[in-house]
């Protein structure tokens, strides 16, 4: 665990000096954070590099805050890895083409259940509403009768 | 629902089925590089005898560009010989090995050029930044570079000398002699 801060540390301060041209961008850690968190970790896969403590992904934050401070905006810096990796990189697939299917898919499955489960009920309730029992004099007087026998 | 519909709900899975089935053809440790056909990204290092490795310079030749490390087992172990091999009967025919050594410590990646007798450039690649240029997920990872300094191959894993043979020689066949 030390040696992976350490590893870290020293990627984001190899980083820092190097590629920062003068009356550059002040960068936040959470600029950093916010890039790196959309892209995925090359060596991991299921973690984001903002995450990832592996040291690719402390040289990718290092060049993600070099680029920032160098005047790159974070959809420029999150096309930079793009045009090196391919959209495989962004950890949110892209809205749009195949892809787009992943963000929809979820939604027409609500859509479509809530609309089954809708008609189901109201089947369900229309068919279990039953007619209640014609009541005549004679009934309604032995109801009475029983009632007050139970009291 | 009514009867007659009730047919219809196995048939919900069969999109599903169908993307599984789809998502099974797919390799998952495959990593399409959108850099074949692309122009080489630029770089300057300093290999690690000191000398100045300008891809520039090497515009005209057909370049073998391999990012390895010394911690790469077995995978780099295997192919550091064949590139050597590679370099050793290609380089009077105007191929360049070019090796860039990443995340890795100063003296055990001396060592490792030193136990394989490698004989081609080979540069550190501090903070990683040409391997991101190159879109590298790992090593060993190959990218063949034609004359025009466009890359015209990639190859994942260890490199045999058939498959370096097999790469490099449409590129030497290819009218490229430009300059």
């Amino acid at each position: 665990m030390l040696a992976t801060i350490l590893i870290v540390a020293a990627a984001v301060a190899t980083a820092q000096p190097t590629g920062r041209p003068a009356g550059a961008t002040p960068v936040s850690e959470q600029d950093v954070h916010d890039v790196a968190a959309q892209l995925r970790c090359v060596v991991c896969q299921t973690l984001s590099v903002a995450d990832s403590p592996s040291e690719m992904a402390g040289q990718m934050r290092g060049i993600v805050r070099e680029r920032l401070a160098a005047g790159d905006s974070p959809a420029q810096v999150r096309q930079y890895f793009v045009d090196r990796y391919g959209e495989w990189i962004l950890l949110a697939p892209p809205r749009r083409g195949f892809t787009l299917l992943v963000w929809l898919a979820p939604l027409v499955a609500v859509v479509v259940g809530v609309g089954i489960v809708a008609i189901r009920i109201s089947g369900w309730t229309r068919a279990r509403r039953p007619t209640p029992p014609p009541v005549d004099a004679a009934m309604r007087e032995r109801i009475r009768q029983e009632l007050e026998r139970e009291t | 629902m009514t009867r007659g519909w009730r047919w219809l709900v196995p048939l919900a899975a069969v999109p599903v089925l169908g993307l599984l089935a789809y998502g099974f053809t797919l390799n998952p440790r495959e990593a399409p590089s959108p850099l074949v056909g692309r122009p080489a990204a630029a770089f300057t290092l300093t290999s690690f005898d000191g000398a100045k490795l300008d891809l520039a310079d090497l515009r005209g030749k057909v370049v073998v560009l391999n990012f390895w490390a010394s911690w790469c087992y077995p995978a780099c172990y295997e192919e550091a010989p064949a590139l050597e091999r590679g370099w050793k009967s290609y380089r009077d025919r105007g191929v360049v090995v070019v090796g860039v050594d990443i995340q890795d410590k100063d003296e055990a990646a001396r060592k490792f050029i030193n136990d394989f007798r490698l004989t081609f450039a080979n540069a550190p690649d501090p903070g990683g930044k040409v391997s991101v240029d190159y879109g590298v997920y790992g090593v060993p990872e190959t990218f063949f570079i034609d004359r025009e300094g466009r890359i015209r191959a990639k190859h994942v894993g260890a490199l045999s000398d058939q498959m370096f043979a097999e790469a490099i020689e449409p590129l030497l066949a290819a009218a490229g002699t430009t300059k």
